[in-house]
């Protein structure tokens, strides 16, 4: 039976790792699958596949937009393509190609986008992506995810193969400890209840569950209920989940490594607005560029802290009218 | 097709691309009347297609790099049978299945949806790779380039990309009528000698009269058979609006109105280009 395996210590496995061997699994089970990468393979572990598997790998070299469309042509040769890099490099510097070549004309491909915001650390603000999820939110049919756990990486990747349309994964590299078993099972669409809370409730995804946990903690201690909530994917996002949560709750706190324009609390305060009007506080990036650091230290910066979600959440059970 | 078969062809696409731009009442002219002649050769007498299974796996690609001359692939798909030759008269206008830019949800037989300018090189590429990986030998992948599109930095990705994976079944075409929209390229922004350029990316070049069916086909099959392994380039040289002397003499003929009169203008020489052709 599946459980949160939350404590915050390091992973059983990186994502690196992860991406690595879920690929491998599924060269296996479909020799269509074509793993792409823009000389990003020493950064996510696949250097081995692709001396191991030539007829499935490419690298394209530095060239990403090329990238999304040798990936669109691939498609039209009945591959199914999951292409890699940085997230700022695989949306915001490819985001027409995207759009066009893929979404538009009605193609399937799976991006993945490593590095998602301040886990881009010692890299800094030139790789620091904090507006991915509101970019690919808006093409029509997205699936966008933000990677909670490895778990969550490897059923999705796997479960996404033959899904229509752009399917856009951020996530870490490595430093993601592990939040579910492995026998949890994951549907595109249909949002994980972390924990029954009554007071608020706090919806966090990506590298921000695990903070919402620990963040549901120290409410405890402060005699207030949270109800935690990861919604998996952030387009389609769990709209039964949430509005419910709200009714229940009548607050919302979100969390999320991401600009707080256009992401995970905007997508929540737009459905909420609209079907059950509750206050939304949010926690994200609040109109600032990146920055080097190590994540505790960003983390910090931007406010991406258990305590910062704690108090944010006393401010919405504040505002209930 | 004979050589005289193959130009009448291409009388018929510039015919039909002329009365679609006209019905609209204007549209990419320029850039669409240019490739009339490829376009015959092309479906004429190179690639391999079924008009009435338009996604056949077995068949040759073809991508309009240069979305804007949907027109012409339009004129020439009607023609071979890929859908009725009325659709043409619903060009680019509200609700059609023929968008001026190509579509390949929408137009059965268009291989790539394009318009942003430098994707479909990417995409060309892409298919002549997973053609490539999947040993499907013997079919070939055209692309169409633009000399203005020839800017983007995208086809240059796309260029090193295919000399480096040594796409032999890749044979690009560049539509070199030297115009783009602001001005000349050499104006605006200077191609220098493209087959240079591609030749520096490991590319078989040649450059041909692209008004001239018989010079097109024997360059195809001339590269096919002596690229050396490497992807092909086929430098078109042409007059934009080429074959229609009233469009030709516009000086900014990329996307121009085309009032009837001027259709009028077009559709009787292009009837005495015929007539001529068909008394040699």
């Amino acid at each position: 039976m599946s459980e949160i395996i939350y404590t915050g210590a390091a992973p059983k496995a990186e994502i690196s790792s992860v991406f690595s061997s879920t690929l491998e699994e599924l060269f296996h089970q479909d020799s269509s699958v074509v793993y792409i990468d823009a000389d990003l393979m020493g950064s996510m572990k696949t250097k081995e596949l692709w001396k191991k598997y030539p007829d499935n790998v490419i690298n394209t070299g530095i060239q990403e937009a090329n990238m999304i469309g040798v990936a669109a042509g691939l498609y039209l040769t009945g591959m199914k393509p999951y292409v890699h890099s940085f997230s700022p490099f695989a949306s915001r510097r490819v985001f027409d190609q995207v759009f066009l070549s893929i979404g538009y004309a009605g193609k399937s491909i799976r991006i993945i986008g490593s590095d998602a915001g301040i886990m881009a650390t010692y890299n800094g603000g030139t790789h620091m992506c904090f507006e991915d999820i509101a970019m690919m939110c808006t093409i029509p049919g997205v699936c966008v995810i933000d990677v909670s756990d490895a778990a969550m990486f490897r059923s999705l990747l796997i479960q996404t193969k033959d899904r229509p349309g752009v399917t856009y994964f951020r996530t870490a590299r490595r430093g993601l400890p592990d939040v579910y078993s492995d026998d949890t099972e994951f549907r595109i669409g249909e949002g994980k209840l972390i924990s029954d809370g009554s007071d608020v409730t706090i919806i966090a995804s990506g590298i921000m569950v695990g903070t919402a946990i620990e963040a549901a903690g120290i409410l405890k201690e402060k005699g207030v209920s949270a109800e935690v909530i990861d919604p998996i994917t952030i387009k389609p996002l769990d709209r039964e989940l949430i509005i419910s949560s709200a009714k229940k709750t009548g607050a919302v706190v979100t969390a999320e490594n991401h600009s707080i324009h256009g992401g995970l609390g905007a997508e929540v305060a737009s459905l909420l607005s609209g079907e059950y009007p509750v206050p939304v506080m949010m926690v994200g990036i609040e109109d600032r560029f990146g920055q080097v650091g190590n994540e505790k230290y960003l983390r910090e910066q931007y406010g991406l802290t258990a305590d910062n979600i704690a108090e944010k959440a006393l401010a919405a059970i504040n505002k209930k009218r | 097709m004979t050589t005289k078969e193959l130009e009448l062809f291409a009388l018929d696409i510039r015919t039909e691309i002329v009365k679609a731009i006209a019905k609209k009442g204007g549209g990419h002219i320029g850039g669409s009347l240019t490739i009339a002649d490829l376009l015959a050769v092309l479906y004429g007498n190179v690639m391999r297609y079924d008009p009435k299974v338009p996604d056949w796996e077995g068949r040759d690609f073809l991508i309009s790099s240069k979305g804007h001359a949907g027109p012409a692939l339009y004129a020439a798909l009607a023609l071979k049978g890929f859908f009725p030759m009325e659709w043409l008269q619903k060009l680019n206008i509200e609700g059609t299945t023929l968008p001026g830019h190509c579509d390949r949800l929408k137009v059965p037989g268009i291989d790539a949806t394009t318009g942003s300018l430098g994707q479909g090189a990417s995409i060309a590429a892409g298919i002549a790779l997973g053609l490539k990986k999947q040993h499907k030998d013997g079919q070939y992948v055209y692309c169409i380039t633009g000399d203005g599109e020839s800017a983007e930095g995208q086809v240059w990705e796309a260029a090193a990309f295919a000399g480096h994976f040594h796409l032999s079944n890749l044979i690009f075409f560049l539509d070199w009528n030297k115009k783009q929209i602001d001005g000349t390229n050499d104006e605006v922004m200077s191609l220098m000698d493209p087959m240079k350029k591609y030749s520096a990316f490991g590319w078989y070049t040649m450059c041909v009269n692209g008004a001239d069916v018989s010079e097109i086909e024997n360059a195809i099959s001339y590269a096919k058979h002596n690229c050396g392994g490497r992807p092909i380039f086929i430098a078109l040289d042409v007059v934009k609006g080429s074959g229609v002397p009233c469009i030709e003499e516009v000086e900014n003929n990329h996307c121009i109105g085309v009032p009837p009169a001027l259709a009028e203008k077009a559709l009787s020489q292009l009837e005495e280009h015929r007539r001529k052709l068909v008394e040699e």
